[in-house]
C-alpha cells in the first residue's frame, strides 16, 4: 500500500526515470489520479475518517457506498480543500500536494465536484450558470471583462444538449424541478472539463428515466476523466460501476466489484447490523 | 420573464429620466427665472435636492455591497464621512488668510489649539486634484485593507455587520477628538470658496446640484453595466451560494474585495458633493444610526435594482425632511415604523410592488 508513497518522496526515482517535474501538470505515470493516505479527520473527538487510504486510477469509475456517517461526503470535503485533516497525505498525480491548497486552486486545478443537495445559483439563467462554471481565466478582472468566444458558445450549447436543458437555458435556475437542478449541476461540473469529478448523490429526486440517462452519461465520461460518486441507491450503483469501494466508520472496508463487495460477510454485516 | 424584464426597463428609464430632468432643468430654472415667475426653484429646493442626490449615490453604492454581493454592511456611512472629510479638508485649505485667526496656512481650529504647523496629512489638500485623488482613494484603502483581513478570513453574516459597524463607530470616535487634526467635535466648517468661487453663490449651489446628477447618474450606468458582466453574476452567485463559488474555482474573497472597494469609493464621491452643499462635515456623519439609515433606504426601495435604493434614499429623506420640520421628535419612531413595515410586509420594496402590480395589469 505505502510503495505509491515511497516513490512520491524519493527523489532519486525521478532522476533514473528521466523525469521531468513539471509545475501544475497532473503526473498520472503511476496509473492513479488521487492518493489518499493515512487520512484522518475527527470533529470534537468523533472520527470521521479514520486513516482512511484510497487510489482512484486516472479515467476510472467509482462508486463509494456506505451506511451513513462512514465518511462518504467528509472524504469529499478532504479531496476538494473544505477540510483539513489531521493527519495523512492527499496528492492529486504524484506531483500536487492538495493539502496546501484552498477550494478555489483545487477547483481550478481540475476536480471538481457536484454537492448531495444541488446547488446551483436560483437568481441566474441556466445558460448563465454554465457559463459561470466554464474552464476560463477566474481572477477579477479578466472576469470583468469577459466575453463569450463563438467556441465557448458552441461548448455551453453542447453542454446545454447534453444534459437535456436546451429548452430552458433561458429560464431561472430556480423554477428547475430537483431532477433538472441535478443535472444543472453535473452540467455545470463538465464545463469545468475536470480530470476528476466527485459526484454526490446524483440521482436523488430523478425520475427513472433521469436516472437511467443520468447512469448512460457517467459510463459515456469514464475513459476521458476520473469519476467519483458517493450514492445510496445500489441498483443504481451495480448499473454503473467497474469497482466498489466500501466505507465504514471512516475508513476502506473492502473493495471489488459490485458482486464481491456483495457477497463479504463484513459488508453484509454493516449494512445489516448483524 | 419577459414582463418582469420590461417593466424594469420602464421603470429603470423613468427614473432615468427624472434624474436626468431634476439635474439639468430644476438648476437652470433656479437661475434664468426671477423669483416671482413660477417657473422658478428655489435656492432652498436646489440645495435641498442636490442632498438628496448625494444620498442616492450613497443609495446606489450599498445596494451594490448588500443588494447583489450580500454583504450586509452597516458601517457604509464611514466611506461617505471619508470622502467628505477629503473634500472639508480641501474647502477649509481654501479659506486661507479669512478665517477668524487670520492665519494664512492653519485652519482655524488648529490655531485654537496652538498648533504651530500644518499636520503632515493636510498637505497637498490645497490642490483641488489632489483632494478629489483622497475622495476616493481614502474611502477605497479603508475598504480595501477591512475587507482584506475581513474576507480572507471569511467573516460573514452577522459578524461582519457588526464588525463594520464597530469599524464607523471607532472612526466616529477617533474623529471626535482633537488631536487627530480634523477639528473634533464641531469638524470642518465656514467655508468660503471652492475652485475660487463663492460657494454661498445661488449659481455655485446650482452647478453643484447638476454634478451631483451627473455623478449619480454616471455611477448608476457604470453599475448597471458592472452587474450585468460575468463578474457581476458571480457577485450574485457569491450572494446566493458563496461556497459553491468557490469550489467552481472562482477566488470569492477577491470578488467582494472589488465590489466593497468599488462602492467605497462611490460613497466617498457621494460624501465629497455632500459637504459643500450643507457647508459643513464632521464626526456625526461617522455614527452607527446613519450607516443604519443607508440600510434602511435601500430596504425600502428594494435591493438588487439599482434604481430601487434610487427611490428608496430620495423618498425616506423627503419623508425625513418635511417630519423633522413638522414634528422633529418623531422621526426616528417614525424610520423605525418604515424599516419593520417595509420587512414584514415588503421585502421587494417599492420596486417590488411596481413589479407585481406591472405584472398584475399585464395579466
Amino acid at each position: 500500500m505505502n510503495t505509491y508513497a515511497e516513490n512520491l518522496f524519493d527523489e532519486n526515482d525521478k532522476i533514473s526515470l528521466g523525469h521531468l517535474f513539471v509545475e501544475g501538470q497532473v503526473d498520472t505515470r503511476h496509473g492513479p489520479i488521487l492518493y489518499m493516505e493515512d487520512v484522518s479527520v475527527s470533529f470534537d473527538g468523533f472520527k470521521a475518517l479514520n486513516k482512511l487510504s484510497l487510489y482512484i486510477d486516472a479515467g476510472e469509475l467509482r462508486c463509494l457506498i456506505g451506511p451513513n456517517g462512514a465518511g462518504k461526503t467528509t472524504l469529499m470535503d478532504v479531496i476538494t480543500g473544505k477540510t483539513r485533516p489531521d493527519t495523512g497525505s492527499v496528492f492529486f498525480g504524484q506531483t500536487i500536494d492538495l493539502l496546501q491548497m484552498d477550494e478555489p486552486a483545487i477547483a481550478q486545478a481540475g476536480i471538481c465536484r457536484k454537492f448531495q443537495k444541488p446547488s446551483v445559483f436560483d437568481a441566474l439563467t441556466v445558460f448563465e450558470n454554465l457559463e459561470l462554471a466554464l474552464k476560463a481565466d477566474k481572477r477579477t478582472w479578466p472576469t470583468l471583462f469577459f466575453r463569450l468566444t463563438g467556441e465557448q458558445r458552441d461548448r455551453i450549447n453542447h453542454i446545454l444538449e447534453t444534459v437535456g436543458l436546451s429548452a430552458l437555458q433561458q429560464a431561472r435556475a430556480g423554477i428547475l424541478s430537483h431532477g433538472q437542478k441535478q443535472w444543472l449541476e453535473i452540467g455545470m461540473l463538465l464545463m469545468q472539463e475536470p480530470k476528476v469529478m466527485l459526484v454526490d448523490e446524483p440521482i436523488a429526486g430523478m425520475t427513472h428515466q433521469e436516472i437511467e440517462r443520468t447512469a448512460e452519461l457517467l459510463v459515456s465520461l469514464q475513459g476521458q476523466q476520473s469519476i467519483v460518486v458517493v450514492e445510496h441507491d445500489m441498483e443504481f450503483v451495480r448499473s454503473i460501476a467497474r469497482k466498489v469501494t466500501v466505507l465504514h466508520e471512516g475508513s476502506v472496508l473492502t473493495e471489488g466489484t459490485m458482486d464481491e463487495v456483495q457477497n463479504d460477510p463484513r459488508v453484509i454485516q454493516v449494512y445489516l447490523g448483524g | 420573464m419577459k414582463l418582469i424584464a420590461l417593466g424594469q426597463d420602464k421603470t429603470c428609464t423613468a427614473v432615468l429620466m427624472a434624474l436626468a430632468a431634476v439635474t439639468f432643468i430644476i438648476p437652470f430654472c433656479n437661475l434664468v427665472f426671477p423669483a416671482d415667475s413660477p417657473l422658478h426653484f428655489s435656492a432652498y429646493t436646489v440645495s435641498v435636492l442636490g442632498k438628496y442626490l448625494t444620498f442616492a449615490l450613497l443609495g446606489l453604492s450599498l445596494d451594490l455591497v448588500w443588494g447583489y454581493c450580500g454583504i450586509l454592511a452597516l458601517g457604509h456611512g464611514a466611506f461617505f464621512a471619508l470622502g467628505g472629510y477629503a473634500m472639508g479638508m480641501y474647502l477649509m485649505r481654501q479659506i486661507g488668510t479669512r478665517g477668524v485667526y487670520g492665519d494664512p496656512l492653519l485652519p482655524d481650529f488648529m490655531v485654537f489649539l496652538n498648533w504651530k504647523e500644518l499636520p503632515w496629512y493636510w498637505h497637498g489638500f490645497d490642490h483641488f486634484g489632489f483632494a478629489l485623488l483622497m475622495v476616493v482613494l481614502a474611502p477605497g484603502a479603508l475598504a480595501f485593507v477591512f475587507g482584506w483581513l475581513a474576507f480572507r478570513s471569511r467573516v460573514t453574516g452577522v459578524y461582519l455587520s457588526i464588525m463594520t459597524q464597530a469599524l464607523t463607530y471607532a472612526l466616529l470616535l477617533a474623529f471626535f477628538r482633537n488631536e487627530m487634526g480634523f477639528g473634533g467635535n464641531n469638524g470642518l466648517t465656514d467655508f468660503k470658496d471652492l475652485l475660487g468661487f463663492n460657494i454661498q453663490s445661488e449659481a455655485v449651489r446650482a452647478v453643484l446640484l447638476m454634478l451631483s446628477g451627473m455623478a449619480l447618474i454616471a455611477a448608476f450606468l457604470l453599475c448597471r453595466w458592472l452587474v450585468n458582466t460575468k463578474l457581476g453574476r458571480v457577485v450574485t452567485a457569491i450572494r446566493d451560494q458563496e461556497s459553491r463559488v468557490r469550489f467552481l474555482g472562482y477566488r470569492v474573497e477577491m470578488f467582494k474585495l472589488w465590489i466593497f472597494v468599488f462602492a467605497a469609493m462611490l460613497a466617498g464621491i457621494a460624501g465629497a458633493l455632500y459637504v459643500p452643499q450643507v457647508g459643513i462635515i464632521n464626526p456625526s456623519e461617522f455614527s452607527p444610526l446613519n450607516s443604519l439609515e443607508i440600510v434602511i433606504w435601500v430596504a425600502m426601495g428594494g435591493r438588487g435594482t439599482l434604481y430601487g435604493a434610487i427611490i428608496g434614499a430620495v423618498l425616506v429623506n423627503y419623508g425625513k425632511t418635511v417630519l423633522t420640520g413638522l414634528l422633529p421628535e418623531i422621526w426616528l419612531f417614525t424610520l423605525g415604523a418604515v424599516f419593520i413595515v417595509v420587512t414584514v410586509l415588503l421585502p421587494d420594496g417599492i420596486v417590488g410592488l411596481m413589479r407585481r402590480r406591472l405584472q398584475g395589469q399585464q395579466a
